[in-house]
């Protein structure tokens, strides 16, 4: 790129206009496809119910039919703009059709009602996220660093490796934990994962409805930072078949009853009421899953719900320090990477606080 | 990229009062650096005020699955020169959830014999060179040679990267005194040094973790093997150019003082020194490096591995003395037998122990 092509992405307009530029982020027609389209704004806003409602052309990606195509974006976050910075910002958004009616893609919808629940407001849940995702190699959808091909050596040295020969794409990752911080994400960490070219970044503690729009913002500046890297991310549950480890998005979570004294109870009586409904679940923590359940590899079998201290062959996994404590939090190791942040938090609420068997 | 590294290089002391902290520790094979990242919620000096963390001994040889979390003691914080701001990187050693060290904790005995009243009396310094080859990734044969081939006139390759570890390693805190290109091309070595005590170990492993970081940057790959290269066998063009067939292996000369030796009347106590080091040389061998047999051969600049031997300016032998040494009465020693690969820890703590704690009876 030319320096005076990244003198122009880099001009600071702060001193030659008032206006900003926000860039509206939505969740597209599969679910897991992340659209965004900019405009200009007078001047700085810092609440997300001071910006203006906008609209795209649903049709474009699939959630409208042709004649009726006008779908509403409902501004919702505001982080700042890594990419632009200045007083430029991100909104998170969601969809509604014209007369108010949320999509049916549109999942933010639901878990907000969940998380307005007085029980679960009272209970004040947090959620700690590890999103784990695969580097690959554009145009042959390969991860990358590994040879066209053919396979690298066999899993051991990756994990939170140092080397050329081990830690493959360290740039797009360091990037992208500064651009998060930069914007406002609560972003508690990164780690190199057991298959080359897998990382983990973790978003959390992060309360309610936060945790999905931090995640989902997160996952769009990891796709920025890749489309600028020339790089591919994946979010599939198991990108290479085989004895490779796939990517899970494990869910911590606690109450306020589970981090105080006697939380430990509380915990198993949540982990129980979890076990009842494994099925239910599972359904929702993300297509292919069954690929990566598959009981090797640091997971449980898709089809058993197990739960143990410091087991992480589990469905769940309760931490040495909650267990020596007596309280804390449990880790859902469950999730897929391309689960649903917004359908999984609020699911773990529902279940844990609000449901009776 | 200029995009990308507009993003690495963000300063976020304006946009923030969070910090990147990397820690750092030593995997399953005695010799693997293994680190991940956590945000702390601001700037930290005082390794004592961070927080333990935990990491998943099952991926790196060190737990079993049902049972997999290793404790991280944080150690010793440095500038993290890659993230910058106020970030760091924290040295850590490894113990179980019951507060035992792991078995390939060898930090933990080493700062026990450092604490040790007598040992602490004597402060004594360490000066390690470290030596290392640089081989290009995939087929790990030495930079700048062509594959399977020998090289050309040139004769330094990899100089980028030595400096950059140089500057790194400064602006970290590590005490590097020096740098060279060594014999073989290919081959580098940095010193750090002196240090008091554990703190050798610390600054030498996180040297050892930033060469590893800018070798990756690079696309190198950074070997601590004794002989990287074999003698070749039946290779008769390999063997003529390289005499033997032999070539420098890769050493980590240990330099060593204490208080007492660095004062009037130190040459003396450097004598009976090397005499409890002589009486010990195997018990110091065992634990002086993996494949050290293929370097200590007796030639090109090593005692035979099963020989002790010093000498004064000697080059050959197991421990050298300097000439200013043996001029001004006092001074320091220099302990030629670790290889590359060894355990800083291992080898520091042991020559104190011996030298000063252990009892010829």
């Amino acid at each position: 790129m030319s320096s005076l092509l990244s003198d122009l992405i880099n001009l600071d307009v702060s001193g030659c206009t008032d206006k900003i530029i926000a860039e509206y982020v939505w969740i597209g027609g599969s679910g897991m496809d992340l659209r965004s389209k900019a405009r200009t704004l007078p001047g700085v806003v810092s609440d997300p119910s001071k910006l203006p409602k906008w609209n795209y052309d649903g049709s474009s990606t699939n959630q409208a039919p042709g004649d009726n195509s006008e779908v509403i974006l409902y501004p919702q976050a505001i982080y700042k703009d890594p990419f632009r910075r200045g007083n430029n910002i991100l909104v998170m958004c969601d969809s509604y059709t014209p007369q108010g009616e949320p999509l049916p893609t549109n999942k933010r919808y639901n878990a907000t009602k969940v998380f307005s629940h007085s029980d679960v407001v009272a209970e004040e849940p947090w959620f700690g996220i590890e999103q784990e995702y695969t580097l690959l190699q554009k145009h042959v959808n390969w991860p990358l660093g590994w040879p066209i091909g053919g396979f690298p050596p066999p899993q051991g040295p990756y994990y939170c490796g140092t080397g050329a020969d081990k830690a493959f794409g360290r740039d797009i990752v360091d990037a992208h934990y500064k651009a998060c911080l930069y914007a406002g994400i609560n972003i508690s960490g990164i780690n190199g994962e057991v298959m080359p070219g897998q990382w983990e970044f973790q978003v959390g503690p992060t309360v309610g409805i936060s945790a999905g729009d931090q995640v989902w913002m997160a996952r769009y500046l990891l796709e920025r930072i890749t489309e600028m890297a020339g790089v591919i991310v994946s979010f599939d549950p198991k990108p290479v078949s085989g004895d490779w480890n796939g990517a899970g998005a494990h869910t911590n979570y606690s109450t306020k009853s589970m981090r105080n004294e006697g939380g430990y109870e509380v915990i198993k009586k949540a982990i129980e009421k979890l076990e009842k409904r494994h099925v239910e679940h599972i359904a929702a923590y993300g297509e292919g899953n069954e690929r990566r359940l598959t009981g090797k590899h640091e997971t449980a079998d898709i089809k058993n719900f197990k739960w143990g201290v410091a087991n992480r062959g589990a469905s769940v996994r309760v931490g040495r320090d909650t267990e020596r404590e007596k309280k804390g939090y449990f880790e859902d190791r469950r999730p897929s990477s391309n689960m649903d942040p917004y359908v999984v938090t609020s699911m773990i609420a529902e279940t844990t606080i609000v449901w009776k068997p | 990229m200029a995009l990308l590294s507009d993003l690495i290089n963000l300063d976020l002391t304006d946009a923030t009062p969070k910090i990147i902290a990397e820690y750092i520790w030593i995997g399953g094979s005695g010799m693997d650096l293994r680190s991940k990242a956590r945000t702390l919620p601001g700037p930290v000096n005082d390794p004592k005020k961070l927080p333990k963390w935990n990491y998943d001994g099952s991926s790196t040889g060190q737990a079993p699955g049902e049972d997999s979390e290793v404790i991280l003691y944080p150690q010793a914080i440095f500038k993290d020169p890659f993230r910058r701001g106020n970030n760091i990187l924290v040295m850590c050693d490894a113990y179980t959830p019951a507060g035992e060290p792991i078995p390939t904790n060898k930090r933990c005995a080493a700062a026990k014999i450092f604490s040790n009243p007598d040992v602490e009396k004597e402060v004594p310094w360490y000066g390690i060179e470290q030596e290392y080859t640089l081989l290009q990734k995939d087929i790990n044969w030495p930079l700048g040679w062509p594959q399977g081939g020998f090289p050309g006139p040139q004769k330094a390759f990899g100089r980028d990267i030595v400096d950059a570890h140089y500057k790194a390693c400064l602006y970290a805190g590590v005490n590097i005194s020096g740098i060279n290109g060594e014999v073989m091309p290919g081959q580098w070595e940095f010193q750090v040094g002196p240090a008091v005590g554990i703190s050798a170990g610390d600054e030498l492993w996180v040297a050892r973790y930033i060469l590893e970081r800018i070798t990756e940057i690079n696309g190198v790959v950074v070997s601590f093997d004794p002989k990287p290269i074999p003698y070749k066998r039946g290779c008769i063009q390999f063997n003529m150019l390289f005499g033997q067939g032999d070539w420098n292996g890769a050493g980590a000369h240990t330099n060593y003082s204490t208080k007492s030796m660095r004062e009037e009347g130190g040459y003396e106590v450097i004598k009976k020194a090397i005499e409890k080091m002589g009486l010990r040389h195997k018990e110091h061998i065992a634990a002086y490096g993996e494949g050290n047999e293929r370097r200590l051969t007796g030639r090109h600049e090593t005692a035979d591995i099963n020989t002790f031997l010093w000498g004064v300016a000697n080059r050959g032998a197991s421990i050298r003395v300097g000439r200013d040494t043996e001029k001004e009465g006092k001074g320091y020693f220099e302990d030629r037998r670790p290889a590359s690969n060894m355990d800083p820890y291992v080898v520091t703590s042991m020559i104190a122990e011996t030298t000063i704690l252990w009892n010829k009876s």
